[in-house]
């Protein structure tokens, strides 16, 4: 019996950082029925903390032989993601303390949700097994459908969370029937058992064509890709402004840790089956992001339009399917954490209770009324077209550059097309910014402190990943090398 | 004799129904029931394999499935108390506050 017991492996070092976040997400669960309604804040404090505390923690947790059963993986590729998440969530709760203050909505829940939701996503990044990799995709998709639908007596609060809930749960139930027939063709849900199975069958399997064609629907909802994209514009604008912020980054970092995982590591024997159907999704989820983004008057909106072009860049680093392409997907996520958080905070900040600040127009002439904020939306809305000195640049460099080296040159040049589609969108808020007279120049909110921490951070973020990028993409490299040997 | 055949042709009749159901009705409740459909449907495919490859994987996973709907199901139905509070209405074709 103790031989059966070993050969599991139930090494709990491995699951360190989730255990920890449980902990504290449980603290804050029944702390917030101690905490007065104006205090809520202190919970937002405490989150920040126990996110922080778990950082190193998720760092180190890095070894590589499969625990539990064959069910976790707690390699260095999930230490990554997981550091992007935690760092994602401290941001996403830094910038929301004013902003449920701000928009009087006094609800403890928020925080622990939020802590759920990126617990969902950790176990998302070093799942094995579909098991482990569908509870921890509902787990983040649960805790997101409430944190959007927060403001419960908003109209467009409740509007975008019922299209978010409706569509993220159809595509769950794909992406699980994707997952039966997964099952049925390799008789295993593990990841690393399917691909050693896959390895030995024949790849024409009825079953496993139909797997792989849900599956990547499935994913496909999860990242905002093109046909199934239509949830995300509605769910960032209707969330409050920090969830949606937390959505495009968190929840899409953690669709792309699962999305690379399983078709590397489980369906690499399949590639030639799965890479046309991603060249088609890449290529249109590209264009179309940036093209209806030109029209958006919300920033919000446009904002999400332009989380949809990016993903469409991601999905390329994929589909070129070696370590280069893969480390540029790591390393593109990291940027679009500190570039598109920064920018949220920027929006966060600037928007008020009657919804003024939503709108482009509203952002007319910020630069004489408020010049430091004008220049940190600039940098990040630079840093999301891809201009050079930024983290944005040398990120879409490595995956156009993967693309190139791996003889994707229509896919490259419609990556590049769209990207100067995008700039057309970025640089009219700059513009309105810079160039235009502001309508009214008072009431203006003043910058708290955790606003400042979160810009000064994310812009140092966006700027030092551009100027210097090698450690980075090497970290990338090395934790994605293991997937390609 | 029942085969795996018969087991994955129920499965998908419901999965087929499940999705049109979302895609095709406009009260929120139908969806939401069309919703289970498809949860059930991958959850009887599970089964179905998991009997007739002699493996407890599928099973389990059921197990999960059930729980994981169950709470997919409360918080789709509080949405919807939401909504209804807000709008009055629990037809999708009324929800067209934002557009583009």
């Amino acid at each position: 019996m103790p031989s059966a017991l070993n050969a599991l492996n139930l090494n709990f070092s491995t699951i360190w950082p989730e255990i920890i976040l449980t902990a504290v997400a449980i603290i804050i669960l029944v702390l917030d029925f101690f905490v007065k309604k104006e205090n809520k804040s202190i919970l937002g404090y405490l989150s920040v903390l126990g996110l922080l505390a778990v950082i190193p923690v998720a760092a180190m947790t890095v070894d590589p032989a499969p625990s539990f059963g064959g069910m976790v993986r707690a390699d260095g590729f999930s230490a990554f993601f997981n550091v992007i998440f935690l760092i994602s969530a401290v941001f996403t709760v830094l910038i929301s303390m004013d902003y449920m203050e701000k928009m009087n909505i006094q609800r403890g829940e928020y925080y622990y949700l939020t802590l759920f939701a990126t617990l969902g996503m950790m176990v998302m990044a070093s799942a094995n097994d579909f098991v482990n990799l569908y509870v921890g995709l509902e787990t983040m998709a649960i805790s997101f459908y409430v944190l959007v639908a927060i403001r419960v007596d908003n109209r467009k609060s409740v509007e975008g969370a019922l299209k978010y809930f409706v569509l993220g749960a159809l595509s769950s139930g794909i992406l699980l029937y994707g997952i039966a027939f997964a099952y049925g063709f390799s008789g295993t849900t593990s990841l690393t058992g399917i691909a050693s199975i896959g390895s030995r069958l024949s790849s024409q399997s009825p079953f496993l064509l139909l797997a792989l064609a849900l599956i990547i629907v499935g994913f496909g909802f999860k990242i905002a890709a093109f046909p199934f994209h239509s949830w995300s514009p509605d769910a960032y604008e209707g969330a409050p402004v920090p969830v949606a912020g937390f959505l495009s980054v968190g929840s899409k970092a953690a669709a792309f840790a699962v999305f690379v995982r399983v078709f590397v590591a489980a369906f690499p024997a399949f590639h030639g089956h799965w890479v046309d159907l991603l060249w088609i999704l890449s290529a249109a989820t590209m264009v179309y992001g940036s093209v209806v983004a030109i029209s958006q008057k919300n920033i919000v909106r446009m904002l999400a339009y332009s989380s949809i072009a990016h993903a469409g860049v991601m999905l390329m680093g994929l589909l070129v399917y070696n370590d280069i392409g893969s480390a540029g997907i790591l390393y593109y996520l990291l940027v679009y954490t500190f570039m598109n958080l920064g920018a949220f905070a920027v929006i966060t900040m600037f928007i008020r209770k009657d919804g003024r600040g939503s709108d482009l127009s509203d952002y007319r002439g910020l630069a004489a009324a408020r010049p430091l904020w004008a220049f940190f939306l600039a940098l990040f809305l630079l840093s999301l077209a891809g201009i050079p000195p930024t983290g944005g640049f040398t990120a879409k460099f490595f995956i156009l550059a993967a693309a190139i080296n791996a003889r994707y040159y229509w896919l490259a040049a419609i990556g590049v097309l769209s990207t100067v589609i995008a700039l057309f969108f970025y640089a009219k808020v700059i513009f309105y910014m810079y160039m235009n007279e502001r309508a009214d120049a008072e009431d203006l909110p003043v910058m708290g402190a955790t606003y400042s921490v979160v810009l000064i951070l994310t812009a140092i973020g966006t700027v030092i990943t551009g100027v210097y990028p090698a450690p980075f993409m090497d970290i990338a490299l090395k934790v994605i090398k293991p997937f390609f040997m | 004799m029942l085969t795996l055949t018969h087991f994955l042709i129920l499965s998908f009749l419901l999965f087929s129904i499940g999705v049109a159901g979302v895609l095709l009705r406009r009260n929120i409740i139908i969806i939401l029931m069309s919703l289970e459909l498809i949860f059930n449907s991958a959850n009887i495919a599970l089964a179905a394999f998991s009997y007739f490859l002699k493996g407890l994987n599928g099973m389990v996973f059921v197990v999960f499935n059930i729980t994981v709907a169950a709470a997919e199901v409360a918080i789709g139905l509080a949405i919807l108390v939401a909504v209804y509070r807000n709008r009055k209405t629990v037809n999708v074709d009324e929800l067209g506050d934002m557009k583009g």
